[in-house]
């Protein structure tokens, strides 16, 4: 019973610090170029008015269009459940592995680019084209930076690897590590749609990737999505988080180191998240023909880290 | 101050032809260097008359062919062979006045959309109100096949501040194989406003043709009403119309350097842009009571409130030039503008391109060196040759330098009113044509008006330089890719209202 009291319990804080991250990292953002910017709450208090509002169906679209926004917030929220972010024993332990999470989180990708395919307007056909050239290059990205860590555990297990990393860091971490954090971050950015990959920021419908795949919801859905896309980015910071610096997270369900490791996670959420703000105020957006180049490198990180981590143990 | 009854600019050369000598004259002069500025029907009692004005500079010269025809059945010869813009004027005289073009190759409608109604032509002297619009518009489009082309539809209405206009992108991939830009959704028949009007009453309706360019065609219509009633304007007053001309050039090339960067994502150079545009603006609102500098210029003169300080424009030039080098200096940014949507020098020559648009193409056309209203120190022509984004990004940043020199040259001799004063303008007492031409921020402007005996505007032709520049676009865009379209857009920035007139 407790897991899962813990696990809705993490699915909660999940969800309501994902506004909040986006929101400090807009404000961040805008602090360092000089502009007065939003206040942190501000994303939410965007929800809620768009949660109000009724949602508008383009005549064209069918099911997969009213499908996706709750298929991709049923994912984020399954993730943000059975992650090791809190504790590093969840409910479902060696079910809920590193395969099942990446697997959740691209069927939730996948939904999204149907969802545009469905519109049958011209952006969002685009917009899902680009979504899964992206997309196939940053999956096995993923997985291959988290497999670098989970040859020396000797698990796909996320919560085995946090209490390994958090208990064993020695065993665990080897030079090869930092390829692989580099790796996961990468494809962090860009499942995220971050620059350099994607602009959050702009309104140009045209060199679009995620928002040109959400053009057409609006209201309750539009919200859901926007909802849902603040938690896979506060998912994979999370995931970045604990698994490279695994400290904090609570290996028993007492109270109080789960209140411990509650604060800790945002701490870390909150410091990663004021990092790729920063970070964006020094980047542009590359060409889109360069993008596979940036995530073949990343993959390329990754698939060094797991060989020198299995093989020069 | 007392007028000197010395010409700015020299008068135009009229020469009055017949329909079998049009092609034959106007090759002449296109091949004598001559580039066809500005092609305008007039609707008179007895004929439609159509002027062709062909430029040349320098030494400024300006040489009209005045061609009558039957207003019952006007049909003039399609130059279309010889000049590519010819044939635009053609579609436009073709679509407003209803004077035919024979052997035009692409006789469609440029102006008015299908959905309005044939065989009414807005501004022709004895024309009808508007009949009822058709209620759907058939929307053709050249469709182009093969296997994996898709067409994506953009507009008219955009996302953001930007004016109406339809883009129809065939696509294979993300490579675009052909783009149709349609205009024209903010015809406003402004031309037809100045008609009935005493000449000079009518600046603040050429301040607002195209808003961001409101010097520039407010002094290219106060020059050509100084044409036409021959008034000389006292040099320090056009010496102050120069210094608000590079004022009006500051402003916009730094938005569009901003807005350039943030295009690709970079928009700390954006931010900063903004910052200084925001400085520039608040200096024209101490020079003129307007951010955007209307109210300067006026036929007979000029009018500052105050003369900017010549160091306050140095440190702005200073100020962009560093968010210039912060730009290129950002290996992402330099590799999204370089290479970027090339417009080769030919075809800038051949569609007849103005402005930064040519001048990144190798063409060193500049209205400021070929038909100057006042001597300038420090004018230099920035050209770059590689014709991509980059060239036309480049160029601006130059022709910040320019402005700025220009600026501390002209400043030190520019004192606040009263240093000109308005006069009154008398009537001719004979009808009267002017032509005034400007290097606005964009381009050549060119305003040709006609006056009567009494000095009423009966005819006011506009030109801007993004009715040259448009077709210029989907040819720069040949083989672009999509996401890299508003980047290319954005390094032309054409006007919607001062094509769509």
């Amino acid at each position: 019973m407790i897991p899962w009291l813990l696990a809705a319990g993490q699915a909660v804080l999940v969800m309501l610090v994902a506004p909040l991250l986006i929101g400090l990292m807009r404000a961040v953002r805008a602090r360092l170029e000089g502009r007065a910017g939003g206040r942190v709450l501000q994303p939410w208090r965007e929800l809620r008015k768009q949660l109000r509002k009724e949602p508008l169906i383009p005549a064209d679209a069918g099911a997969f269009f009213t499908a996706a926004p709750a298929v991709l917030v049923a994912t984020s929220v399954l993730v943000a459940a059975v992650a090791p972010f809190l504790s590093t024993r969840g409910p479902l332990s060696g079910v809920a592995d590193l395969v099942v999470v990446v697997g959740l989180l691209l069927l939730g990708a996948v939904a999204l680019a149907l969802a545009g395919l469905d519109t049958g307007t011209a952006f969002g056909g685009m917009g899902a084209s680009r979504e899964m050239i992206i997309a196939a290059l940053v999956e096995p990205t993923l997985l291959l930076a988290v497999f670098a860590l989970s040859t020396r555990v000797g698990s796909t297990d996320l919560g085995a690897i946090v209490a390994a990393g958090a208990t064993r860091p020695a065993e665990v971490f080897t030079p090869a590590s930092a390829l692989a954090a580099a790796a996961l971050a990468l494809a962090t950015l860009a499942e995220a749609g971050r620059l350099p990959v994607d602009n959050p920021a702009t309104h140009l419908e045209l060199t679009m990737v995620h928002e040109a795949m959400v053009l057409e919801y609006a209201g309750r859905d539009l919200a859901l999505v926007e909802w849902a896309a603040a938690m896979r980015l506060t998912i994979l910071l999370g995931l970045l988080a604990n698994l490279f610096i695994p400290w904090g997270v609570a290996t028993d369900p007492h109270p109080g180191a789960l209140a411990v490791a509650a604060g800790v996670f945002v701490v870390k959420l909150a410091a990663l998240g004021c990092l790729v703000a920063a970070g964006e105020v020094f980047l542009a957006k590359l060409r889109l023909f360069r993008v596979p180049e940036l995530l073949a490198g990343s993959f390329v990180l990754g698939l060094l880290a797991v060989v020198a981590s299995s093989v020069l143990a | 101050m007392t007028m000197t009854s010395q010409r700015v600019v020299p008068p135009a050369t009229v020469v009055t032809i017949t329909a079998d000598r049009l092609a034959e004259q106007a090759g002449q002069l296109l091949a004598d260097g001559a580039r066809l500025a500005l092609v305008a029907a007039h609707h008179d009692p007895d004929a439609i008359r159509i002027v062709y004005l062909f430029t040349a500079g320098p030494p400024d010269r300006r040489t009209e062919l005045h061609l009558r025809v039957d207003p019952d059945r006007p049909t003039v010869p399609s130059l279309a062979a010889l000049s590519f813009p010819a044939s635009r004027f053609e579609r436009e005289m073709h679509d407003l006045y209803g004077v035919r073009p024979e052997n035009h190759p692409l006789p469609r409608r440029l102006v008015r959309h299908p959905h309005w109604p044939a065989g009414w032509y807005p501004m022709r002297a004895d024309a009808a109100p508007r009949p009822p619009l058709a209620a759907s518009e058939p929307f053709p489009f050249v469709t182009v096949q093969g296997p994996g082309v898709y067409e994506i539809p953009v507009g008219p209405v955009h996302a953001g501040l930007i004016e109406p206009g339809h883009f129809r992108f065939s696509v294979v991939g993300e490579t675009i194989l052909k783009l149709k830009a349609r205009l024209w959704y903010v015809h406003k028949g402004i031309e037809k406003l100045f008609e009935g009007h005493p000449a000079g009453q009518r600046t603040a309706l050429a301040e607002r043709v195209s808003g961001d360019t409101a010097v520039a065609h407010a002094l290219a219509h106060c020059l050509a009403v100084e044409d036409a009633l021959t008034i000389a304007v006292p040099p320090p007053a056009q010496r102050a119309r120069a210094a608000l001309l590079e004022l009006e050039r500051l402003h916009n090339h730094i938005a569009d350097i901003g807005a350039i960067c943030n295009d690709v994502g970079y928009g700390i150079a954006n931010t900063h842009a903004q910052r200084i545009r925001e400085q520039l603006l608040r200096l024209n609102h101490a020079t003129t009571g307007h951010r955007l500098l209307r109210g300067g210029v006026f036929p007979g003169g000029a009018r500052l409130h105050t003369v900017p300080d010549p160091a306050t424009i140095q440190a702005i030039a200073d100020d962009i030039a560093s968010v210039v080098d912060l730009a290129l200096r950002h290996t992402v940014v330099r590799d999204r503008l370089t290479g970027t949507a090339v417009l080769g020098r030919q075809n800038a020559a051949d569609i007849g391109t103005l402005g930064y648009v040519a001048r990144a193409s190798g063409l060193p056309f500049d209205a400021r060196h070929a038909h100057p209203h006042t001597h300038l120190d420090g004018l230099t022509i920035p050209v770059h040759a590689d014709g991509d984004v980059l060239a036309r990004f480049l160029v601006r940043a130059d022709e910040v330098r320019t402005s700025a020199a220009i600026l501390t040259a002209l400043l030190p001799t520019l004192t606040a009113d009263p240093a000109t004063d308005e006069r009154i303008l008398s009537a001719p007492g004979h009808r009267a044509t002017g032509v005034g031409i400007v290097e606005g921020w964009r381009g050549t402007i060119t305003h040709r008006v006609e006056l009567n005996p009494d000095g009423i505007l009966t005819r006011a032709k506009i030109v801007d330089p993004s009715f040259f520049n448009w077709p210029a676009l989907p040819v720069a865009l040949a083989d672009t890719i999509v996401p890299d379209f508003p980047l290319t857009n954005k390094s032309f920035n054409l006007s919607y209202a001062g094509n769509d007139l």
